[in-house]
């Protein structure tokens, strides 16, 4: 967890539900026995933050394994959260027709068949490429409340889902030297990419991502998700030029690095 | 619209597919070549240095990394000209929910940019554009009602999910990491854009990630080699061409 941007988080969401104070939000924070001593850690070292916990995983090789190692870690994250939110009943049974229930289903299932096929591509749980599953701590400490507060499920699950997306993306190049995972894991990440426009759909969004935008009602923490998302300059062509720079950003997703995904997991991992 | 290679009064598809079946067994020889290194005396003949050009008459999109990218583009001019289509049919703002609308509106503006940015690439990267350059290409979509909304969407999502399956096939088929990355960049997009066509289609439902497309044990969804793309994307295209270097 990286515990800096937490606090940013924390401050950041009550500005955005109009309420209480950074102060408030720290107030909070304190109340977490846990993490007490980091609440002293000023702000003003925010810019140098390197601070992690020893749980945090380091950044995958640059490699055909080290690619399905982060893809397996962060697919670990997405299936436990959804089965933990089918499991506690945040998802309303009824709401749409029973849509979100129906989308949340389908995803779930989803990312299970991805957690098994990372596992077998990575040679079975008893292979030297294995990596376990983490533990995750999808409330953050108790900054969010995912499985009793429904927008806050979807809002995390949106950036869940639009992480996957750009993570994949930039674990593509690692994939190059083996033809057969390469299509594998743009099988997936393509997968990855109908599931973020559902759920983006859900909360009332657009199903692609306009410049940095993380959207209508989504975390401040969430934005290292939408950072650089912005690019409108592909191989020289400027995609702005025909209908503006949202249609240019929206028209290509940009990856995340592995340090830049891992950096995201981290934020969930205790 | 102009063409400077030949139409042909041949079913298209009908005459990929054939070209299809007879090169299958050259692509692997192909493949086994890049993998072993390239010689000298493979040059000439491996796929991967084919250039887009016309070749007796017919212009073939060629192999290697300019034969992925000049199919992308034809991929994309057909995505492009159906949604301009759709967008400027007469019943547009009346047969479509504002919501719709909004979408292939979207999707009109991404599609389009997506062809201009194959063009500006591919001039920019080719050797000779003037001769390798695939030119524009003309369609024709048969009885297909473009101010009808069932059709529209209908052909919509099948463009879509297309355009998924025939990127995803043909990543593996570039070399270059860049270029990789531009079609990553890209096919995440279209997989957006299938999911919302299909929600619009079946909104309540599990479609937008449907187990038509997406298989219930993997979680995998369709990856296509140009081989299998073409004969349904060629059903829309008039202008023949050939893709006698690509699996």
């Amino acid at each position: 967890m990286n515990i800096l941007k937490f606090i940013e988080s924390l401050a950041d969401e009550s500005v955005m539900q109009s309420k209480g104070s950074r102060r408030e939000s720290l107030g909070q924070f304190s109340q977490l026995g846990k993490n007490l001593a980091l609440a002293a850690i000023p702000f003003g070292l925010a810019s140098v933050s390197t601070s992690a916990y020893a749980a945090d995983i380091p950044p995958t090789p640059s490699t055909p394994i080290g690619a399905l190692q982060l893809a397996l870690t962060l697919e670990y994250l997405e299936k436990e959260f959804y089965q933990m939110a089918l499991d506690s009943g945040v998802i309303p049974l009824l709401e749409n027709a029973g849509r979100d229930r129906k989308v949340f289903e389908q995803i779930s299932k989803h990312e299970n068949s991805h957690v098994t096929f990372l596992i077998a591509g990575l040679g079975g749980t008893a292979s030297a490429n294995f990596v376990p599953k983490p533990t995750f701590d999808f409330t953050v400490g108790g900054a969010f409340s995912p499985f009793t507060n429904y927008p806050t499920f979807l809002a995390l699950a949106q950036a869940f889902e639009d992480t996957g997306v750009r993570a994949y993306k930039g674990q593509a190049g690692n994939l190059i030297s083996t033809p057969d995972l390469l299509t594998a894991a743009l099988q997936i990440h393509s997968v990855e990419a109908r599931h973020a426009s559902e759920v983006r759909r859900l909360r009332g969004l657009k199903g692609w991502i306009s410049g940095n935008q993380r959207g209508a009602g989504m975390p401040a923490a969430t934005q290292a998700v939408y950072d650089g998302e912005e690019v409108t300059l592909q191989a020289g062509y400027n995609t702005a030029t025909l209908f503006g720079a949202d249609a240019g950003s929206e028209s290509y997703d940009e990856p995340l690095t592995t340090a830049q995904a891992v950096a995201i997991a981290n934020i969930f991992i205790v | 619209m102009k063409n400077v290679v030949s139409i042909q009064e041949v079913n298209p598809s009908f005459t990929n597919r054939r070209n299809f079946l007879k090169i299958s067994g050259l692509t692997l020889v192909g493949t086994s070549l890049l993998l072993a290194g390239c010689n000298n005396d493979d040059y000439e003949n491996n796929p991967a240095n084919q250039f887009p050009g016309v070749r007796n008459g017919v212009f073939d999109l060629g192999g290697g990394d300019f034969g992925v990218l000049t199919y992308a583009y034809a991929l994309e001019q057909l995505e492009a000209d159906f949604y301009t289509k759709v967008v400027n049919s007469s019943g547009f703002t009346t047969n479509f929910t504002a919501q719709d609308q909004a979408v292939l509106t979207d999707l009109y503006r991404h599609e389009v940019i997506h062809r201009e940015f194959f063009k500006t690439a591919l001039t920019g990267a080719l050797p000779d554009p003037n001769t390798q350059l695939l030119p524009t290409l003309a369609f024709d979509y048969g009885t297909l009602n473009f101010s009808n909304r069932t059709q529209v969407l209908a052909t919509a999502k099948a463009l879509e999910d297309t355009g998924v399956a025939a990127y995803n096939g043909a990543g593996k088929l570039i070399k270059s990491p860049d270029y990789l990355l531009l079609a990553g960049k890209i096919v995440s997009v279209e997989a957006r854009h299938a999911s919302a066509i299909r929600s619009l289609i079946n909104p309540n439902s599990k479609d937008f990630a449907g187990d038509d497309v997406v298989n219930g044990t993997t979680g995998l969804d369709v990856a296509s080699n140009p081989s299998q793309i073409l004969p349904v994307a060629g059903g829309f295209i008039t202008t023949n061409f050939t893709a006698q270097y690509l699996p």
